[in-house]
C-alpha cells in the first residue's frame, strides 16, 4: 500500500518528535483513501506521550477519542499512529510489533538516531502474537 | 433500542452488554481495546456486565502503544 504525506506535516511530526527529545513523540494519521487504495493523509495529530519515556509510548485514549471524533467529523478515515525513536532505527521493535493489534492501521515510525539525518518510514504489521509480519510501506512525501 | 457505535445509529436488542456488543461487531483483538460510552472509559474488566442503554454512544479504540 502506498502512503502519501505533505511535507508540511512531516515538518510538524518531525518538530514534534525534536521537542520531545529524548521522549518518545506520538500521534495519529488520518485522510483519506484514493481509487487505487493510497492512503493520502491529509491531517496529522501531535499527541502526548502518556508514559514520558525515551523507551515506550502511550497514546492518552481521552486525546485518541477526541482525534477519532474529529476525524469523523472532518469526513477523515483514521489510518493509524506514529512515534519516534530518539536513539533507534526507523523500524518497529519488539514491542512495536507485539502491541500493533490493528492489522488495517499504518505504523509510521521517524528515528531521530542521527541528528542531521532523520529518517520516517510506514508499516503494516500484522498476524497473531510471535508471529507478527512486517511490511514495509511505500512512502511518498510531497 | 437505538445506540451509536463508532458513530452508526444501530438497532440492537434491549440489556445488550458491551462484551455482546464487541462480538457481534466483529471486534479483533478485543483484549487490546478500550470503549468509551458517552465519552467515559469502562474498566475492561466489566465487558461482561455492563449493560448498554438507549441512547448510549460507544467508542471502540485500540490501545496504541509501544516501544524503542
Amino acid at each position: 500500500m502506498k502512503i502519501i504525506l505533505r511535507r508540511e506535516d512531516y515538518n510538524r511530526m518531525y518538530e514534534h518528535a525534536k521537542a520531545n527529545v529524548p521522549e518518545e513523540a506520538c500521534g495519529l494519521i488520518a485522510g483519506k483513501e484514493l481509487e487505487d487504495g493510497t492512503r493520502k493523509i491529509t491531517k496529522v495529530y501531535l499527541l502526548e506521550n502518556i508514559d514520558h519515556s525515551n523507551e515506550h509510548f502511550s497514546i492518552d485514549p481521552k486525546e485518541h477519542l477526541a482525534a477519532i471524533k474529529n476525524m469523523r467529523a472532518n469526513g477523515l478515515l483514521p489510518f493509524g499512529n506514529w512515534h519516534s525513536h530518539p536513539e533507534t532505527p526507523s523500524r518497529p521493535s519488539e514491542e512495536d510489533k507485539r502491541l500493533a493489534n490493528d492489522s488495517r492501521a499504518t505504523y509510521m515510525i521517524f528515528s531521530l538516531e542521527h541528528e542531521d539525518e532523520p529518517v520516517l518510514n510506514a508499516f503494516h504489521i500484522e498476524g497473531n502474537d510471535g508471529e507478527r509480519t512486517v511490511r514495509k510501506e511505500e512512502l511518498e512525501i510531497i | 433500542m437505538k445506540i451509536t457505535v463508532a458513530g452508526e445509529k444501530k438497532d440492537v436488542k434491549d440489556g445488550l452488554t458491551v462484551a455482546e456488543l464487541i462480538v457481534q461487531e466483529e471486534v479483533e483483538t478485543p483484549e487490546y481495546v478500550t470503549v468509551s460510552i458517552n465519552e467515559e472509559f469502562i474498566k475492561n474488566d466489566t465487558f461482561d456486565t455492563y449493560v448498554l442503554q438507549d441512547g448510549d454512544d460507544v467508542e471502540f479504540l485500540y490501545f496504541m502503544g509501544g516501544g524503542r
